[in-house]
């Protein structure tokens, strides 16, 4: 028995490989996602990027993300293969349902309690527009002072 | 009990004229009003991926700045510190810069 999680993958493509070596690996994955009965959920090429820093002489890379649902040996065999795979010159895997639903039940909460607070003043219970100081954005006055050191 | 208590002194720093006026910039640094960016704009999650969001974070060395400096809470420093620390090992953001 293995439980299912969701994890987000990121993996960075040598510059030199060509847009059919990037759906090749693409279809690699995908299919050993099938194999151990997971789901891709999304895929997001986001091009060729510059990186901060090189890797193994390479100053740019075609970075991809892509968010799998499935257990952890898949992941697991995901992670050996991009280690084997030369045309992948980093990847990184992390576990996110959990932090997803943190940062969910974080948000829930606040909406509930700001929305308990509001009816207790005899608010009705959500922010009505053009209520309170405006946004946050247009009252930093001390971004400024940030730079300046 | 009275060690602290000129600790306190010593920072509130208004028992002396001569030292910490209006006008010194150390002053000016150290009242300046510090709101965590995360909890002010309601940020729950903060994405690795987003490096315009972690970028105000890391001074010209690329080093991690401190709380102390950017007023960040603890809860949301430390997730900020994973999310950086993921950052750099996709070549998103520089370990260092020199």
């Amino acid at each position: 028995m293995s439980t299912t999680r969701q994890y987000e993958l990121v993996y960075i493509v040598t510059p030199e490989a060509s847009e059919q070596g990037v759906a090749d690996l693409h279809t690699q994955i995908e299919q050993i996602v099938q194999r151990f009965n997971g789901t891709l959920d999304k895929t997001e090429n986001w091009g060729r990027k510059r990186l901060a820093y090189d890797i193994g002489h390479h100053r740019e890379g075609t970075y991809v993300v892509e968010t799998i649902s499935g257990s952890g040996e898949l992941m697991k065999e995901i992670d050996r293969r991009l280690r084997v795979i030369d045309q992948v010159i980093r990847h990184l895997i992390v576990r996110v349902d959990e932090e997803l639903r943190v940062a969910q039940r974080t948000s829930e909460a606040r909406k509930t309690f700001s929305a308990r607070r509001r009816v207790a003043r005899g608010l009705p219970p959500e922010r009505q527009p053009g209520e309170g100081r405006g946004d946050a954005d247009s009252q930093d006055d001390m971004e400024g002072l940030e730079v300046q050191r | 009990m009275r060690e602290e208590r000129g600790g306190r002194g010593g920072r509130g720093g208004d028992k002396k004229d001569g030292k910490g006026g209006a006008d010194s910039p150390r002053r000016g640094f150290f009242r300046r009003r510090r709101v965590c960016k995360f909890c002010a704009e309601k940020i729950d999650y903060i994405n690795y991926k987003d490096v315009r969001l972690l970028a105000p974070f890391l001074p010209e060395r690329g080093k991690i700045q401190p709380r102390r400096i950017s007023g960040t809470c603890a809860l949301h420093q430390r997730k900020l510190q994973v999310a950086i620390k993921r950052a750099r090992q996709l070549a998103l953001i520089p370990y260092v810069t020199d």
